[in-house]
């Protein structure tokens, strides 16, 4: 079988590297499609601390790249590994995660190999027919690539990763970088406060405030409850705007697209822009004043009451429960 | 400084958006027809660059002849003039050939800096930058919410999922912007009435010296095989707070095994 190169993305949040979610479900998904092989491109020592982990989710191989210039520059020297390496391997197709660089890296590939590239795929079958959903969950596009070979950035909480143990092979790639490579220099990298929560485009439960919540004080309250379920924090575009949370937090058209197993919009009305952030969730809970506000038509469940009641007796609740 | 700002026109994203049945390809006709909110982020930034520094700006549009009506608009805002790409042959085009066109019409126009939305409302597909950019052998900084301008170095900070990269290069450079960057100006009357009179250029695939075969339905690297509706989402069972919606709430939460 063929192998199916999956790109590595990497957490360094937490000092040394860590696998992210979405890495392991490419993983998973390449299974089905060929023989699971990682690409770890990075700063020396970056494949030595992700083998062990990429192994239990069946990477038959670990190709490593790493030298100063792939970290130190932005996006460019990653695509010029990623094309060599194809050149060398001939895979069955190249899995890149959805994030900003996935993508980013897949626009250069596709450019470099002159092959179709297809983008935020919920699914990926052995044909190579990927399923999008589009236009804020609205609609669903299966399509394919008619030239070269496929590339595919696939949206992170798509499936459920599963453990496959395999034993991988490193092997060393050693590829030559050019000036063009090198236009872009990273100076610096900060990691801006988010605790022990997990990656919002990542998380199983995600808990979003909006204009509701009225004040970044009371985003507190938010996070308390996010806490106490072990969600990552989201907040609405005009919960962002207003300056209650940072912007990388925003959930909707105009920032992050997730997917978690349950989703609690904590007074955020549901307009457009932000349901087309997190209209794919498996469950959806929301509380808001006004039970008019169109959040209530996705909700599997709903409060219609104030959240500063509600959630506080929730949070009691559920501590009362464990 | 030279700068060219991408403007795409979109269907509204506030309105139904559709696929056409036909070929596929998004529904543009019966569509409410608007400038890429991120665009006019990156139109603000080009104008306010051109206010401190000095220089043009000037917009490039690739898309059909309706797509004039949001050039004006961009316009509008200040720029000095724009370039309209259109050609019956581009329709359908896939990312591939459109940052081959966009790559062949900013040959034309060497800017020192091409700034653009970090993506699209419609396709959301966020490579058009990194595209352009590798043909053009020019640097990239994208995903950008702060653009400092000093002299040919450009620095900017781009926000990642932790946090911030500070990144930076010399021009010539392709830079994409996210709304958090700037507050966009409205149009003011007399930008509106200016925007009539100013340039716009019309190129086609021959200008360019694309051929028709390399864009379009003809030369896509990938293809709609079918789309559909999603089933609309039901709301499911909504209560009143009567001094136990908390209660409730986590009920239903044990109920689904969340807690």
């Amino acid at each position: 079988m063929a192998e199916v190169l999956v790109l590595v993305e990497a957490s360094t949040a937490g000092g040394s590297p860590a696998v992210k979610k979405v890495t392991l479900e490419l993983l998973t998904m390449a299974r089905e499609l060929g023989t699971p092989a990682a690409v770890v491109l990075g700063a020396p020592g970056t494949a030595a601390a992700l083998t062990e982990r990429l192994g239990e989710y069946g990477a038959a191989k670990v190709y490593a790249a790493e030298n100063a210039d792939i970290d130190g520059h932005l996006v460019a020297p990653k695509a010029t590994v990623l094309a060599e390496l194809v050149k060398r391997v001939q895979p069955a197709a190249v899995l890149l995660p959805s994030t900003q660089e996935g993508k980013e890296i897949a626009g250069r590939l596709a450019v470099k190999l002159d092959s179709g590239l297809l983008t935020d795929a919920v699914s990926v079958d052995a044909d190579g027919v990927a399923t999008q959903v589009v236009f804020a969950g609205s609609t669903i596009v299966k399509s394919k690539v008619t030239r070269g070979l496929p590339i595919v950035t696939v949206r992170p909480n798509s499936l459920t990763p599963t453990p496959a143990p395999a034993t991988p092979a490193v092997e060393e790639v050693q590829v030559e970088l050019s000036g063009s490579d090198r236009l872009t220099t990273v100076v610096e990298r900060k990691v801006e406060a988010k605790g022990a929560r997990p990656e919002l485009t990542e998380a199983s439960i995600v808990v979003s405030g909006g204009r509701g919540v009225g004040s970044a004080d009371n985003f507190k309250l938010v996070e308390e409850f996010a806490d106490l379920l072990g969600a990552a924090v989201g907040a609405s575009r005009a919960a962002t705007d207003s300056g209650f949370y940072p912007h990388q937090f925003q959930v909707g058209q105009t920032g992050k697209t997730v997917s978690p197993q349950l989703y609690i919009a904590l007074g955020i009305s549901g307009a457009i822009q932000h349901r087309a952030g997190m209209q794919t969730s498996k469950t959806i809970v929301a509380v808001n004043k006004d039970a008019e506000a169109p959040m209530f038509e996705l909700a599997d469940f709903g409060v219609v009451g104030d959240l500063f009641k509600v959630v506080p007796q929730a949070i009691e609740e559920i501590r009362k429960r464990k | 400084m030279r700068i060219v700002v991408l403007v795409k026109q979109v269907p509204d994203s506030g309105s139904d958006r559709n696929l056409r049945s036909d070929d596929n390809t998004v529904d543009r006709a019966s569509a409410n027809n608007v400038i890429n909110e991120m665009d006019e982020y990156a139109i603000e930034e080009a104008l306010r660059i051109k206010e401190a520094h000095g220089g043009e700006v000037v917009v490039l549009t690739m898309g059909p002849e309706k797509a004039s009506e949001s050039i004006r608009k961009a316009l509008s805002m200040g720029p000095d003039s724009a370039v309209h790409v259109t050609d019956e042959a581009l329709h359908g085009s896939c990312a591939l050939a459109t940052s081959k066109v966009l790559a062949a019409a900013l040959s034309q126009l060497s800017p020192d800096l091409v700034l653009c939305g970090a993506e699209s409302t419609d396709g959301r597909v966020q490579v058009m930058p990194h595209m352009i950019a590798e043909r053009l052998g020019v640097a990239a900084l994208t995903g950008a919410r702060k653009l400092t301008v000093d002299g040919s170095t450009l620095t900017v900070e781009r926000q990642t999922d932790e946090g911030y990269e500070v990144i930076t290069a010399a021009t010539p450079a392709v830079v994409s912007v996210w709304d958090t960057i700037n507050e966009p100006r409205y149009p003011s009357f007399k930008g509106i009435m200016e925007a009539k009179k100013k340039k716009v250029e019309t190129r086609s695939l021959a200008d360019l010296g694309v051929a028709p075969t390399e864009v379009g339905s003809a030369g896509a690297s990938s293809t709609v095989l079918e789309h559909g509706k999603r089933p609309p989402r039901q709301g499911g069972n909504k209560v009143a707070d009567s001094g136990d919606g908390g209660v409730k709430l986590v009920e239903f939460l044990v109920s689904e095994k969340f807690v």
